[in-house]
């Protein structure tokens, strides 16, 4: 029930709305639901609105593992 | 009392029961039976319809005039023939500003001359304010066959083939229709298929322009028609950069967005890498593909199948009612 | 960040082929370990639509795990009579203009559906993507009243109702809400405890989970001892999560597992709760296909009162008759039986001809049965 989008906030008016990309098109989205949003950061935007922030750590972490399976699908 | 409603014009099922409900049974005869994009007429000659009635009328990639010529032109391609003569028929409504219908009347003039066809003879109604969108046109084609699609023909192994890439002109409509306050750079891939006649030529069995209902409900119509299931590979299909981002926003499936300037094609095995190759070489096919087969391994008679990415299988049905985001 | 791991889509890595096979042959030994087949409810109606779009199903039952589909389809659970009232002040009332979200509008009432109404001289429907777009109509058009129908689960609640609350400080005396807010923990525990249940643990939905966090599944494996896992939406991250609760019941560990890190926080989202906390009140919201669910849905505290449509509009939100029909879509929601298992199925009940909103909504399980399932035409 909720389709949302990881992207990244390129520009900021004032410092509740703003617009974030995702991979290449553009989402106006509000940012009153997250504290503190600076250009740069990644959000993820439901019906125009932001609700949480991206954790890049995390993020990596998924993408180590994936990557030492993939090495194993190879060695099998 | 049953009443006619908007989904039963929206390409999808509704439509293709009403056709072969209610019209087929009532005008029965051996060549609308055939039901190709174009009749095949006995003389040589291929005939065809279509009606325009796009809203917003100007879009990013092109307009009501551009689609009204390119659309029937691609009926006939898509059928063996080539284009020759159309006919234009405009339905306005009273108080369009003259100098848009100009700018219509210069695109379609600009279109047909860019096709080599000729405007032979047409119809203009006005109609009273309130009863027309602005501006419906339709045309009808005429052209010589120089091939001719046979589908009782295809058989496992044949490939098929997608000319470019698919959604372009579907997403920009919707966005051009809304403002979603969202931008994406896509515009329609509107687009004459001329270069698709050799084609016929070199062997190819089938073509279909992919007009509403996208790339799935193509593959979906075309698996019904023949004797086979068909087995697609998502990752072979051709996406623009630019619509992936977009869809995934707006929760639409790319398959299914319209498209005006694309065709499907079913080659034999032999002759498939070849034929890509000749498609390629044209601006309008530099993103064709060989995305698929005809084959009688996997799935049902009647089954169009996707291979997702992730590699499960999925069947792709033809769109039943008008696309819609969704957040959900 | 680019996301890339192989090919050149970033979501690459999230729908390798090669990592998906991994993670199902891990889940598929963890199962012979277990020696029977797990059964597993997603709630979301996002991840069905995910496991379906990759034809995941079939190769988890292969595993041994079933994936039944639970009620988590906003549009699939707002019964019609939110529908009617809003085709009713349409087509009485002029200058009203619905805005709502797309799947809403194909519900098929006994008034017919929002797409297929003709209202009264100038009022209107119009889709929009964010409730933010029929605030700005509101201000656009003074002379119109926007009511925006907003029906949606936790992840969705906030921003409609941030929304209201600008309206609010704005003094706009145009804009009102229509409100089908409805919860899921509650939701869950009523599944949980209705006496059919067969479900050995919880895909938890993972955007719903970003507002509500964690502790709020907590209940389901303290109180009841079922396993469930918090995960995304990509082939990846489902079957991460669905490895998570298929090891909890191997260890016999039921727990609330947090798969989806990258967005969700063990807190939620404190922001969003608070605001939801500071306009909304609870109730006993009645469910279509489950029934009345105590403390399981929300709407505007009565201080909002000028805010809300029901009061504006004096609108009335009751089952006027109940019908008696074939139609099993509240077992669907339960996890009950599969839509197979309907006799409607794919016979009366199809894409064209609706019988219920689980053949409704894009995320409706019996639409995406039939859709993407080979051999379900010839059912």
């Amino acid at each position: 029930m909720c389709l949302a989008v990881p992207g990244k906030v390129v520009s900021l008016k004032g410092d509740r709305t703003g617009k974030v990309d995702y991979l290449g098109s553009t989402v106006l989205a509000n940012f009153s639901l997250l504290p503190k949003i600076k250009v740069g950061d990644w959000v993820l935007v439901h019906a125009g609105f932001a609700i949480s922030r991206l954790d890049r750590k995390e993020a990596r972490k998924t993408l180590k593992l994936f990557r030492e399976m993939e090495k194993l699908s190879l060695t099998e | 009392m049953k009443k006619v409603s908007l989904e039963m014009g929206s390409g999808g099922r509704l439509m293709r029961k009403f056709i072969d409900e209610q019209l087929i049974p009532t005008f029965q005869n051996p060549i609308l039976n055939e039901l190709h994009d174009a009749a095949l007429l006995p003389s040589g000659l291929a005939f065809t319809t279509d009606s325009y009635t796009v809203d917003p009328i100007f879009f990013p990639g092109g307009d009501i005039g551009t689609l009204c010529v390119n659309g029937t032109v691609n009926d006939l391609v898509v059928s063996g023939a080539r284009p020759e003569y159309l006919s234009l028929a405009l339905i306005i409504e009273e108080g369009l500003e003259f100098e848009l219908l100009e700018k219509i009347l210069k695109s379609i003039k600009k279109t047909a001359s860019r096709n080599s066809v000729r405007i032979v003879t047409g119809d203009t109604k006005v109609v009273p304010q309130g009863q027309g969108d602005k501006i419906y046109i339709n045309t009808a084609g005429v052209g010589r066959l120089i091939g001719r699609p046979r589908p009782a023909k295809i058989k496992p192994g044949d490939k098929l083939i997608v000319t470019g890439s698919v959604g372009e002109h579907g997403l920009a409509i919707m966005l051009a229709r809304n403002d979603f306050t969202m931008f994406c750079r896509v515009k329609s891939d509107c687009a004459p298929l001329l270069f698709l006649l050799p084609l016929w030529e070199k062997g190819i069995l089938w073509m279909r322009d992919i007009t509403r209902g996208g790339l799935a409900t193509v593959l979906s119509e075309l698996a019904e028609k023949i004797a086979y299931p068909l087995l697609v590979d998502e990752e072979k299909i051709p996406f623009s950069s630019r619509i992936q981002g977009a869809v995934e926003i707006l929760g639409i499936d790319p398959l299914y967005l319209a498209c005006e300037g694309r065709a499907l094609l079913v080659s034999p095995e032999s002759e498939a890498e070849k034929i890509l190759k000749m498609i390629k070489r044209h601006p309008l096919g530099r993103s064709a593909a060989i995305m698929g087969e005809v084959q009688d391994k996997i799935g049902k008679k009647g089954e169009a199948l996707l291979r997702a990415t992730s590699g499960g299988l999925r069947l792709l049905e033809p769109l039943t009612s008008e696309l819609l985001p969704r957040i959900c | 960040m680019t996301v890339r791991i192989a090919g050149k889509s970033p979501f690459a890595g999230w729908r390798s082929r090669s990592i998906v096979e991994r993670l199902l042959k891990t889940i598929s030994s963890e199962i012979r370990t277990i020696g029977s087949t797990v059964k597993i409810m997603e709630v979301c109606g996002t991840h069905t639509m995910t496991l379906h779009r990759f034809g995941l199903k079939p190769l988890l039952k292969e595993a041994g795990v079933e994936m039944i589909s639970g009620p988590g389809c906003p549009v699939c659970i707002t019964p019609d009579y939110y529908h009617e009232a809003i085709i009713d002040l349409l087509t009485n009332q002029k200058d009203i203009l619905v805005c709502t979200f797309g799947d809403m509008t194909r519900v098929p009432t006994r008034k017919g559906s929002l797409q297929t109404v003709v209202p009264k001289e100038g009022s209107k429907i119009k889709i929009v993507y964010s409730p933010e777009e029929a605030l700005g109509l509101a201000r656009k058009n003074p002379q119109q009243q926007v009511i925006f129908f907003g029906a949606g689960f936790e992840t969705t609640i906030p921003g409609i109702v941030f929304t209201v609350k600008k309206a609010c400080q704005e003094r706009l005396k145009n804009f009102s809400l229509l409100s089908a807010f409805w919860l899921i923990p509650p939701a869950l525990e009523a599944i949980i405890d209705s006496e059919e249940m067969a479900i050995d643990g919880f895909i938890y939905p993972g955007h719903v989970s970003t507002i509500i966090g964690e502790a709020a599944y907590s209940f389901i494996a303290e109180k009841y001892g079922l396993s469930g896992a918090i995960a995304g939406f990509e082939p990846a991250d489902i079957l991460l999560g669905i490895l998570s609760v298929v090891r909890q019941i191997r260890w016999k560990k039921p727990e609330v597992a947090n798969e989806y890190k990258r967005v969700v926080r063990p807190e939620g989202n404190p922001q969003a709760l608070a605001l939801m906390e500071e306009m909304l009140e609870k109730f006993n919201a009645d469910w279509r296909g489950l029934g009345i669910i105590p403390e399981s849905g929300l709407r505007l505290k009565p201080v909002y009162k000028d805010f809300d449509a029901v009061w504006r509009f004096a609108l009335k939100l009751l089952p006027v008759r109940i019908v008696k029909s074939a139609c099993r879509c509240g077992e669907v929601l339960k996890g009950l039986i599969k839509p197979k298992d309907c006799p409607l199925f794919g016979q009366v009940c199809h894409p064209e001809n609706p019988k219920g909103p689980c053949m409704v909504s894009y995320e409706g399980a019996c639409l995406i049965e039939y859709k993407y399932s080979s051999g379900a035409k010839s059912q």
